[in-house]
């Protein structure tokens, strides 16, 4: 049992030290890792996907998965930059973005908790829909010019550290809190395991699972506001390499993709690893494809390594089970 | 006479346990063998390793026929006929009844050989045919009721030729209309010379089926017994290795209502219901499975909403909407399919126990705290003596009666007025059956109101205080336990059995 329980622990930590040990790599054996322009470009270029990352891990804990959740941050993103290029305040805009990312979550709840319809088919339906609404809303241009004042959130830094990073570490702790020490996060892992014993329980399943969709959708807002103060504007594509490159930071991260496992620190431990493969093999050069490549390799080693982790833990089950 | 099947000196160690030790197994072609014991005792250790999925210590002795057999894979297994029928059925649910029994039998060797449909037909009506039953060869086995499913899956071991079948717990799901159906077809397997290891908790239905009994308790092997020179206590107390006293009914003073339920009815499944219960008061309600027992009790806990009646709880209209309000009004559920509706398997035994008090576990900002938690889900694992007492442990790790007393714990822990449980002790074995017979006549005492479904007679007998009779979604009979016989029981839940029996051919 002692080692069963080290063995279920050390899932999130083998994934920190192996982030901490390729830091080490890469600050020994690329050049200029570690230079301040290095550092500063991992430091804003992380949070939003690490946001999004999370906004994934939540819905993938109750087994189910959003693939509309980049198109509903471009979305929520085209809505701010329009109202602040049609000279909205800055609250005013941000708040028609939450509105708008808020009605998608609702949307996307509403048929997948009340109505009961399997998740990849409503967030496949929602993503074309989405899309379609940006796209309508742009003409498919971009939207841009942006008070000075919005572009500090995404471009500013408090000291050496950016807003944006000072947000994710923000986000990911109230995520953790609501995940772990809340009913409603109870529930997310409960009704992730096994919906019809957590109903049978007392608990509001339909409810859980709708306030999934909008906490996503809050945690997308957050990204687009990121996105586009940092990008200084907004396009139809906003933040879309994302949407796949975060199923597979939250898998990465130990996220259990049948649903009821998930942890916040694994995830972001995820992110961060993704972050240091990108920027390490550009300062080397690397081809753009070839990183892709070794992502997805990298990918399929560590959920391989979780596996066998499993089977091994399941063995040790089995043999406890039999005394 | 010589033995179909020798196994001998059969151990099995995993890593730190001594599963198997020496066992014994000895079947005779055509008889049926009942294999008993408590959960744990080894009895699926042993079956899995006749099976060919475990591998039996060094020095076993596995003989088929009188002559030395190597089951290193299942697939030895089968070709040597043995079967083995599990709990689940094993059949693919969407697959046809044909495609089911000839599984395994419908491709060729080579890789690109085509399926014979004709061949396939053929085998599987025979093999139906030789069960005695009829049934549409194209229906998906998924729209069959599970006794028939069970059909399929003894007509597949017959489609392989088997001279030994072993059947899981096959009447725990099944009427008892079924049952009786089953014996039948045992009956018939036993005629053609096949042998039958039947594995089951319940013993009085043993005495029916079986021709001889081998007993393990604790991975040891205790005897075997012709069913001629041994009874069910005698059969106890081998399992357990102690005697066990049945307990004696005793009267409970019952209190206020705290449940009118008046002509409940809901289409398709119960009509006109009319009942009250007590505090203090333990009320059975048997019947056949399929009388509409488990929609009834669903209904009252809001997960069945019902179309017409009135529910009056602790003496105010009630209308069961949700199983969220009914348990904030203090009533509790335990269902039937423990795994399925009644535990989380793959989360923690304290996640499991807390699901259902969490707002008391709040401290200051709403967050739940950890300490108060760790403390309620270890009183609860002591309290009811779950089995390891190991809070963090994944449900999925422990037996059926200490999941059951998981679930039971869930709802102790909201201290409820009302408790619903549904076939209580099924697949649970005899020393946590007693135990939580025990914990529901002392709940009663502190003056909750029970209503326990149970098939099981004796339960029924021995627990409750008042018992209701269902048959066709009605109640059709009502006794005190004092008064009440498994004999009275029967004739209610059976009377128009012949007419039941009539149907359920036609629908065959």
């Amino acid at each position: 049992m002692k080692l069963l329980k080290t063995i279920r622990l050390s899932k999130e930590n083998t994934l920190g030290f192996v982030l901490l040990g390729m830091f080490l790599l890469m600050a020994l054996f690329v050049p200029n890792f570690l230079s301040a322009g290095n550092i500063k470009n991992m430091m804003f270029q992380l949070p939003e996907f690490g946001i999004l990352s999370l906004a994934m891990m939540v819905v993938i804990i109750t087994s189910g998965i959003d693939l509309s959740l980049t198109y509903r941050a471009a979305l929520s993103g085209v809505i701010i930059a329009m109202a602040l290029s049609a000279g909205a305040a800055i609250p005013v805009a941000i708040m028609f973005g939450l509105l708008a990312a808020v009605l998608c979550g609702l949307l996307n709840g509403f048929f997948i908790a009340i109505v009961g319809v399997s998740p990849i088919l409503i967030t496949l339906g929602s993503m074309i829909l989405f899309e379609s609404i940006s796209l309508g809303l742009t003409k498919g241009n971009s939207v841009s010019g942006f008070p000075p004042e919005y572009r500090v959130i995404g471009n500013g830094a408090v000291g050496a550290v950016p807003i944006s990073l000072l947000i994710f570490l923000l986000v990911a702790v109230i995520t953790a809190m609501l995940l772990n020490r809340t009913k409603w996060g109870r529930g997310v892992y409960m009704a992730g395991s096994n919906p019809v014993a957590t109903l049978f329980s007392g608990i509001n399943t339909k409810r859980v699972l709708l306030l999934v969709y909008l906490y996503g959708a809050l945690l997308t807002c957050v990204a687009a506001v990121i996105m586009t103060s940092r990008y200084n504007s907004a396009r139809v594509d906003l933040g879309s390499s994302y949407l796949l490159q975060s199923v597979a930071a939250a898998v990465l991260g130990g996220t259990n993709i049948q649903g009821g496992y998930g942890k916040v620190i694994g995830t972001v431990y995820a992110v961060g690893i993704f972050q240091l493969i990108s920027s390490g093999l550009n300062l080397l050069g690397t081809p753009r494809t070839f990183v892709s490549v070794l992502m997805g390799v990298i990918l399929i080693l560590v959920l391989m390594m979780n596996y066998y982790y499993d089977k091994l833990a399941d063995k040790k089950e089995t043999a406890g089970a039999a005394a | 006479m010589n033995h179909f099947l020798e196994m001998r000196h059969i151990s099995k160690t995993f890593p730190g346990v001594k599963a198997l030790h020496d066992v014994q197994l000895l079947i005779k072609p055509g008889e049926v063998h009942a294999l008993i014991g408590e959960n744990g005792a080894g009895k699926s250790t042993l079956m899995k390793i006749l099976a060919g999925v475990l591998q039996p210590d060094d020095g076993a002795e596995i003989k088929l026929d009188g002559e030395a057999a190597a089951i290193e894979k299942p697939l030895d297994a089968a070709e040597k006929g043995i079967s083995i029928i599990y709990q689940d059925l094993s059949l693919f649910p969407n697959l046809s009844v044909a495609e089911n029994i000839c599984i395994g039998k419908t491709f060729g060797r080579s890789l690109f050989s085509r399926v014979n449909w004709k061949t396939v037909r053929e085998t599987a009506k025979k093999a139906m045919a030789e069960v005695g039953v009829k049934l549409d060869l194209n229906t998906p086995a998924e729209r069959l009721s599970i006794a028939k499913q069970q059909m399929v899956a003894i007509a597949r071991a017959i489609a392989f030729q088997s001279k030994l079948i072993v059947m899981d717990e096959p009447t725990s799901a099944l009427s008892n209309t079924e049952i009786e159906m089953l014996y039948r077809i045992i009956e018939n397997l036993k005629a053609q010379g096949i042998a039958i290891i039947f594995i089951s908790h319940k013993l009085n239905e043993l005495f029916k089926v079986a021709d001889s009994f081998t007993v393990l308790r604790d991975g040891n092997y205790i005897g075997t017994y012709e069913s001629s020179e041994i009874n069910e206590d005698k059969l106890i107390a081998l399992m357990v290795g102690r005697e066990l006293v049945k307990e004696k009914y005793e009267k409970h003073p019952t209190g206020d209502s705290l449940l009118e339920v008046k002509c409940l009815s809901k289409r398709g499944n119960f009509k006109n219901v009319s009942f009250t219960l007590k505090s203090g008061e333990i009320v059975g309600i048997t019947g056949l499975v399929g009388s509409g027992r488990t929609e009834l009790v669903q209904a009252v806990f809001g997960l069945n909403p019902p179309d017409e009646g009135e529910i009056v709880l602790y003496g105010k209209p009630y209308k069961p909407v949700s199983a969220e309000k009914s348990v904030k009004l203090g009533i509790a559920y335990v269902p039937e399919n423990r795994q399925r509706e009644g535990v989380v398997l793959k989360q923690s035994l304290t996640n499991n126990m807390t699901i259902t008090c969490l707002e008391k576990l709040k401290y200051r900002i709403g967050l739940i705290d950890f300490s108060q938690e760790k403390r309620l889900a270890e009183y609860y694992m002591e309290s009811l003596d779950i089995r390891p007492r190991i809070p963090e442990m994944s449900a999925e790790q422990l037996s059926g009666g200490n999941q059951q007393k998981v679930v039971l714990a869930k709802w102790m822990a909201i201290h409820p007025r009302i408790l619903i449980i549904d076939e209580p002790t099924n697949g649970i074995d005899v020393g946590a059956k007693s135990e939580i017979h025990r914990l529901l006549r002392n709940l009663a005492k502190e003056g909750m109101g029970i209503i326990m479904v149970s098939s099981e007679l004796p339960e029924i007998l021995n627990v409750s205080d008042r018992i209701l009779v269902m048959r066709h979604g009605r109640i059709h009979g009502e006794f005190s336990a004092a008064s009440a016989t498994q004999e009275m029981i029967m004739s209610v839940a059976f009377k128009g059995k012949e007419d039941e029996k009539a149907e359920s051919l036609q629908n065959a």
